[in-house]
């Protein structure tokens, strides 16, 4: 039933890439048949949020360990890009300086801070996209794990980490554009970033970015290294007293999921065109928590399809109804807590059941 | 002199007036004496016109008057009230003239008449004038004042207007005399003025040395002050963070799930305030003391309804319950937002709270923070009280130490839940009211609270008064120290960085409970 479940969703996702490939790459000129701009950016942006969902799955779904910090390692991601993006402006700026990006410009500045060397190299940037999420990963879970703060404790840490991450970049002074962020990008590998074949084969990036990371998370989880997972989300000190290394464990897991936030970051950055600190505000990374409870937290396609759903909900109501967003939001927190703590695929798993009885395998724990 | 007893008429039209146009000058100084004299506002006015050189003898309506001259003309003015009353030609009016000498003379009738009036506001206008320019030429007339004014709140600023004059001296034991008068003066214009002495060249040696000893004295005072200062500031900051943080401290321990819509609750009582103060209009004191009683009550019972409805239900689930209560916090904050609009809504101090209390030129504490930090001791003294004096907090304790011992010995567990967490939001909401008397209430006021607050009980030890309060009051008064150096927000991150950093070292906080379960 499981892959079953799994093949059907990971056929729908190809369907629906192919379909804008075809679209517009291969026949540009019929608008009328592909998406059109606006969606297109959107559906980039949905599977930039769903690569972002999975990296949270992977810690608390599998690991137990919610992060409220996720939209730290994704800006982190998305801020590497931005560099990059921002240096390729060259001398196409409102004040036209060759090296320095406007906002430096505007701030007097007469050179270019150290560790803005290098991100005019996409290679370098695309490091930085992996390294700079990575690293902050490491040394944060690093010290958390080893001196085993954990559960609520962790929380509010992840969450103190990106509030004064908002902070530090909401500073002029940081040279990473403070209030308005990095914006005004030109062009990505040469490609104007505005052109429709451009954000087209952007969003396609995305997909088949999900994709390989779906197939590349659940054959993670079904290694022994996830099975270990499994047992520390469910029982640290059992897993411990067993003998496993509990602490690297979820420092391995920890630092991959902030890899693939970044990434998820970093692609997001070109198909919106801005990046700024706002991302990493506390309720950004709530958010992403709340993806993954209505997705269904323990299943990998479940939480990409949460970031999906909660993301249609939130354009169509930000749209309709500006005002009913946040109580949305706010019984969606509620709601799916205490009435589906499997989230959507819970209740299809659960419907499914009752439609087509068959013997499970098992039954999976409803919490840990 | 005939003409004297005119002055004190209220008409000023005096008979005589072409005699004093034509007077002498010795027979003008006579009359600025007459005049300075006179308490009424008249001749306060005529002297102010005659030392600008304003004040004409008209013959032609055989009076004084005020004139300014227009082109070719001259526009004459009533003495009182400058009301026009005529345009006429150079030749009609004839000017009573004023020497350098007298212009000294009428300064300092002037300066004697505004520094001892009645009236504190012109008195404070004149204080503040003299101290921007001193004058070595009033000297006389403040010692005068120094000698006859009992009034203790103008002294002090009597005693640096005085020794400011003396530092305008061309004599060296004048000069000793005011640097004498300036030591341990705090003030800005003291400062100034001393290094202002201290660039003149014709200073003896040991008038400069004592200058220079006298103003690093000042310059260490100011230091020492200035750090007084800070650390009131930051424990007014740290009783903030402390009324913030006690509530969630209360809920945390007693039931290990973090609440975070503990920060709408803050709004809540907040707004609870703002409320009230519409409903008892004009009396902001008697609205105070009644929100905190209405501002604990709402925001308790939206406590206790939150416990029944949405915690109750995930027991034992503690990270689902802190998503739960995000989402609480956000429909608290809309709500709250379509109900008073998305607007910041301003709540009014007091008149007993507006005003400072003032120490020296460099250490003044404004009275709503004596009030913050009495109030957020009140509180505490209370809450021990009711947690080591009563069964009520004895029952508590026993369930925030061991909930299953507890239920075992007949304490109703699931009943204390719901009541710490009454108790909990309740004293948040109290802490609104504090809050709304700092900033403006808004309906984003509580988030800005919600992680300061965690790392203040995180800080402190779960579960802990005393850790809560030692923590509170530490990194206020940590901000403010830091705050100087590198600016708000880095401070803010330094701090956050510490905490996380702190939490690693001790995962338990300061003062930790002890416990026996496995997991500490």
């Amino acid at each position: 039933m499981d892959q079953l479940f799994r093949k059907l969703t990971l056929a729908f996702v190809i369907v629906v890439v192919l379909y804008v490939f075809i679209n517009n790459i291969l026949f540009p000129v019929s608008v009328g048949l592909g998406l059109d701009s606006c969606a297109l950016t959107l559906s980039g942006k949905y599977l930039c949020f769903a690569i972002l969902a999975l990296a949270l799955d992977a810690v608390w779904g599998y690991c137990g360990i919610l992060s409220l910090g996720h939209g730290a390692f994704f800006a982190l991601g998305g801020y590497a890009m931005g560099m990059y993006l921002m240096r390729q402006i060259g001398d196409r700026g409102v004040y036209g300086d060759p090296l320095l990006p406007d906002f430096m410009v505007f701030l007097n500045w007469t050179e270019l801070p150290w560790f803005w060397t290098g991100f005019d190299q996409p290679w370098f940037a695309a490091l930085m996209v992996i390294m700079v999420p990575g690293l902050l990963a490491f040394f944060f879970g690093w010290f958390a794990f080893r001196s085993r703060v954990s559960g609520v404790y962790l929380s509010i840490i992840t969450q103190a980490l990106t509030y004064a991450l908002m902070l530090a970049f909401f500073r002029n002074e940081m040279g990473f554009g403070g209030n308005n962020g990095l914006t005004d990008f030109k062009d990505i590998l040469g490609y104007p970033i505005s052109a429709e074949s451009t954000r087209a084969s952007l969003m396609i990036l995305s997909g088949l970015a999900l994709i390989f990371f779906l197939i590349f998370t659940s054959w993670a989880m079904r290694t022994k290294f996830g099975r270990v997972l499994l047992a520390i989300r469910d029982s640290e000190d059992r897993a411990r007293f067993l003998g496993y290394r509990v602490e690297s464990y979820k420092l391995f897991i920890f630092v991959l999921s902030a890899t693939m936030a970044g990434i998820a970051g970093a692609l997001y950055v070109p198909q919106i065109g801005i990046i700024n600190p706002g991302e990493f505000s506390p309720l950004n990374s709530i958010e992403i928590v709340v993806w993954v409870a209505v997705g269904g937290r323990g299943s990998l396609y479940g939480a990409a399809l949460g970031a999906v759903v909660v993301n249609l909900a939130k354009t169509y109501f930000t749209g309709a109804y500006p005002d009913a967003w946040l109580y949305f939001l706010g019984s969606l927190f509620v709601l799916s807590t205490i009435f589906m703590p499997r989230g959507i695929v819970g209740i299809l798993q659960d419907s499914l059941h009752w439609l087509l009885p068959q013997k499970s395998r098992y039954r999976r724990k409803s919490s840990p | 002199m005939a003409l004297l007893a005119l002055f004190s008429s209220a008409t000023f039209a005096f008979e005589e007036g072409l005699a004093l146009s034509e007077s002498s000058w010795e027979e003008k100084a006579e009359w600025i004496e007459t005049l300075s004299k006179d308490t009424t506002d008249e001749a306060e006015q005529i002297l102010q016109h005659w030392v600008g050189g304003n004040l004409f003898y008209w013959p032609a309506e055989n009076r004084l008057v005020a004139g300014t001259k227009e082109g070719r003309k001259y526009e004459l003015r009533e003495i009182i009230g400058g009301l026009v009353i005529n345009v006429v030609k150079r030749k009609a009016v004839k000017k009573i003239k004023v020497n350098n000498k007298l212009r000294r003379q009428i300064k300092q009738a002037l300066a004697y008449r505004s520094l001892s009036s009645p009236d504190a506001s012109k008195r404070l206008k004149a204080i503040t004038e003299l101290k921007r320019k001193p004058d070595y030429s009033l000297l006389q007339t403040l010692l005068r004042l120094e000698v006859a004014n009992p009034d203790l709140t103008t002294a002090r600023d009597l005693r640096s207007l005085v020794g400011l004059g003396y530092l305008e001296s061309s004599r060296s034991t004048e000069q000793i005399e005011g640097i004498k008068r300036l030591t341990g003066n705090l003030s800005s214009e003291a400062k100034e003025g001393l290094s202002r002495l201290l660039l003149r060249e014709d200073l003896t040696s040991d008038v400069r040395a004592l200058g220079q000893r006298t103003i690093k004295d000042i310059e260490k005072k100011l230091l020492y002050w200035g750090h007084a200062q800070n650390i009131v500031f930051g424990v007014s900051l740290g009783s903030i963070l402390l009324l913030a943080a006690v509530g969630l401290a209360i809920t945390f321990g007693v039931m290990g799930v973090i609440n975070m819509a503990h920060g709408e609750f803050i709004m809540l009582g907040a707004y609870t305030t703002f409320v009230v103060q519409q409903i008892i209009p004009g009396n902001s004191a008697t609205a105070l003391l009644v929100s905190i009683p209405a501002a604990f009550m709402i925001a308790g019972a939206a406590g206790i309804l939150l416990e029944k409805s949405v915690i109750r239900h995930l027991y034992g689930r503690p990270l689902e319950t802190l998503l739960a209560t995000v989402g609480v916090s956000l429909l608290l904050q809309q709500m709250v937002r379509s109900i008073f609009g998305p607007l910041n809504q301003a709540v009014t101090s007091p008149e007993i709270l507006s005003g400072s209390f003032v120490v020296n030129a460099a250490f003044a504490i404004t009275y709503n923070r004596v009030f913050v930090i009495i109030f957020a001791a009140l509180v505490i003294v209370g809450l021990w009280l009711l947690m080591y004096r009563t069964s009520f907090g004895v029952r508590l304790r026993a369930v925030t130490m061991n909930r299953g011992m507890a239920a075992s010995m007949g304490i109703r567990s699931q009943r204390m839940d719901a009541l710490a967490f009454g108790l909990g939001s309740g004293v948040a909401g109290i802490a609104g009211v504090a809050i709304s008397q700092l900033t403006n209430v808004g309906p984003n006021l509580g988030q800005a609270y919600i992680v300061d607050s965690f790392m203040v009980v995180v800080f402190g030890g779960v579960g802990n008064l005393f850790g809560t309060a030692i923590a509170a009051i530490g990194l206020g008064v940590a901000t403010k120290i830091v705050e100087p150096i590198i600016g708000a927000v880095l401070a803010k991150i330094v701090i956050l960085i510490f905490i996380i950093l702190f939490i690693q070292r001790r995962p338990r906080g300061l003062f930790a409970l002890r416990g026996r379960s496995v997991e500490e």
